[in-house]
């Protein structure tokens, strides 16, 4: 696995609000951050999430790059930091810092059983259609977004296609001699 | 913005043609045509407050104006009122007739309207002429391309994600393909690097023209629109030459290009590079210089930084609110940081200021794929990395275990090392990239393009607030969003 904690003098988790946690690994607001092929990577659970986003704009994360789902249901072996339960689906959020010219992922943990998190669209405007998309794609809802509903499929499509259960279509191919 | 270190140009200087009516409020901001002639002082001006007042059955109901309007409040207010299902007929009984002072309208646009660009559809809501809230409704184009991409395999990977931004085909595949081989943790050929470069700024290029020739024709200089395909397509003719497609080229693989530069290409660029400035000056003329296309344009649709910033928005639309951000500049990668180029930005944020900063990126991309027809290296195209990289066409006909290699390779792909990564490129719309997690398979487990006009479009109902219906085809068209980008 190529994530591995932070340990010595990181590159860019240094900022305001890292501190040294137990085993060594860096916490930022509280969450875990790791460094994963040369980008900087904040964990956190579902409880954690709005905390730490709020904390991440106020150091200068000002512009929201995306936001996306991941569902692990058939790729349940991830590498976590301590501390963080894997749950089936991960929020990706993308943050860039124009000022520092600095970039950090954040992956937010969220249960099957209640697929839902803390919108971000109060703290930046711009993660409005992406958080959609993530509903419509993922089926995860976002409490507090001004417009929840489907962004791509049509309003009345049933079930969330990105899901890793949700089956693609197959055409049947037809061979010309088959049918004897 | 200054302490991003940077130098900015002046967006509004191009050509030789002093500019009619280029003054400037006293506010600061510059004003459209429309408030020019109505005297007011402010973009919308004071009529704005009035009309957006409005009197219903439960007594005065205010929308602020936009000035006041905080960013979130205003998606707020038209992702709840502007939500109309697809398919819902005017109700003819629904209009009171009684009630003249209530003459707002919601106006569908698109999603089959030459303005919008492919099959936008824009909801608005109208007073007169006056755009009072937009929405866009998208996804008529939705194909699921990046549940597709976990189905093929790394390799097949680029001929799914070339057809996303379809007018920027070659930023897709080098987001795809940079991604794919930080996860693998391979180096690129120098060779294969510039290759990328060189076809990355063509296509800048190239996308830029098709613009210019779409905004001509949207703003009502017709005669653009076939210069500006006209343009675009000699740069396609050299795309040809070298991938064997005008579009949807696959021509960049993990590990490198898929076939070297072909002889005499060195001549075919240095002829672009001649003939293009020399046609940009005959479009400033055509174009910048002309008083109708600058009315049309200055001061219409306003955006400024804080907003662009927190609402995503990047690119020339970023640019344009006088942020120097460019990742080649601020994230560098390939080889930006070894050629010279300027980034271009705007002060204002108005059409204007898009339309200058991507004429001028015209002229950048230029300079800059001078640089790289003399700094071209040479050595292989692709990396000789086994796993990644088919034994050559010839060796397959003397070795039983290059055509196996082949043969595995091309049944089985290649496996990626499990982890998670995204390398963010600057396409002709602003950041793209892939984000892709990998198990360790020879497929993705999950790809998603981050999509350039995806972002932006949310900037649209920002920038047509208060603006004239036409008006806001003129910031669509300034938007360039790609629809195939947008929904995917």
């Amino acid at each position: 696995m190529s994530d591995r904690p932070v340990a010595d003098q990181p590159s860019d988790a240094s900022g305001v609000g890292t501190q040294e946690g137990p085993g060594g690994v860096r916490l930022w607001h509280g969450c875990p951050v790791v460094e994963s092929l040369g980008a900087v990577v904040v964990h956190c659970n579902r409880e954690d999430y709005l905390t730490l986003c709020r904390g991440l704009r106020d150091e200068g994360y000002a512009m929201p790059v995306g936001v996306t789902g991941v569902d692990y249901l058939t790729h349940p072996g991830r590498v976590l930091p301590e501390g963080i339960r894997a749950e089936r689906f991960e929020v990706v959020v993308e943050l860039v810092s124009l000022e520092q010219r600095k970039r950090v992922r954040v992956r937010c943990q969220v249960p099957a059983a209640d697929p839902s998190v803390p919108s971000l669209y109060d703290i930046w405007p711009g993660t409005e259609a992406h958080e959609r998309e993530t509903y419509d794609m993922f089926g995860i809802r976002f409490d507090g977004h001004p417009d929840p509903s489907r962004i791509l499929m049509p309003e009345d499509w049933e079930g969330h296609p990105l899901r890793k259960d949700y089956d693609t279509g197959h055409v049947p191919v037809k061979f010309k001699e088959a049918h004897q | 913005m200054s302490d991003l270190g940077s130098e900015p140009r002046a967006g509004g200087d191009l050509g030789s043609e002093p500019r009619a009516g280029g003054d400037q409020a006293a506010a600061g901001r510059r004003l459209s045509l429309l408030d020019r002639i109505l005297g007011r002082t402010a973009p919308g001006g004071e009529d704005m407050e009035r009309l957006l007042e409005r009197r219903t059955s439960e007594g005065a109901q205010e929308m602020a104006p936009r000035s006041r309007t905080a960013t979130q409040e205003l998606v707020r207010e038209s992702g709840q009122v502007l939500h109309l299902p697809e398919g819902v007929a005017l109700d003819t009984g629904d209009i009171d007739v009684e009630t003249p002072e209530d003459e707002s309208m919601i106006l569908n646009l698109g999603p089959s309207h030459p303005s919008t660009h492919g099959v936008l559809r824009v909801m608005v809501e109208l007073d007169g002429e006056t755009v009072l809230r937009v929405k866009p409704v998208i996804g008529y184009l939705h194909t699921g391309m990046e549940k597709t991409a976990e189905e093929l395999m790394y390799h097949q990977g680029c001929t799914n994600v070339t057809r996303m931004d379809y007018l920027a085909p070659f930023f897709n595949e080098l987001g795809f393909c940079l991604s794919v081989e930080r996860l693998l943790g391979i180096e690129v050929p120098p060779r294969a690097t510039w290759i990328r470069m060189l076809m990355c700024e063509l296509n800048r290029i190239s996308s830029h023209f098709l613009w210019l020739g779409t905004n001509g024709a949207d703003i009502g200089a017709l005669n653009m629109l076939v210069y500006g395909w006209r343009e675009r397509e000699m740069v396609l003719a050299f795309f040809e030459k070298v991938t064997g497609l005008r579009m949807n080229h696959n021509y960049f693989r993990p590990g490198g290009v898929a076939a070297d530069l072909p002889d005499g290409w060195r001549d075919d660029v240095l002829a672009l590079c001649e003939a293009i400035p020399r046609r940009m000056d005959d479009y400033d003329r055509l174009l910048t210089g002309q008083p109708i296309v600058q009315a049309r344009m200055e001061g219409v649709g306003p955006l400024d930084a804080d907003t662009a910033i927190a609402l995503g928005v990047t690119g020339p639309l970023l640019r344009s609110t006088g942020v120097p951000w460019d990742l080649r500049r601020d994230f560098p990668y390939l080889a930006y940081d070894e050629v010279d180029f300027d980034v271009i930005v705007g002060t204002n944020g108005d059409c204007w200021d898009r339309y200058a900063i991507r004429v001028n990126e015209i002229r950048e991309s230029v300079r800059i794929i001078r640089q790289i027809a003399d700094m071209m290296p040479t050595g292989d195209f692709r990396t000789q990395d086994r796993k990644v990289t088919p034994p050559p066409r010839n060796r397959i006909d003397e070795s039983m275990e290059a055509l196996i290699h082949h043969f595995k390779l091309y049944t089985e792909g290649f496996r990626v090392p499990p982890g998670e990564a995204y390398v963010p490129v600057e396409s002709p719309r602003g950041e793209s990239g892939c984000f892709i997690v990998s198990d360790g398979t020879a497929k993705p487990y999950r790809m998603h393009m981050r999509a350039a006009s995806f972002a932006n479009l949310q900037s649209m109902a920002h920038m047509a607030r208060g603006a004239l219906i036409a008006d806001m085809i003129a910031i669509v068209s300034t938007i360039d969003p790609v629809l195939g980008d947008v929904d995917r």
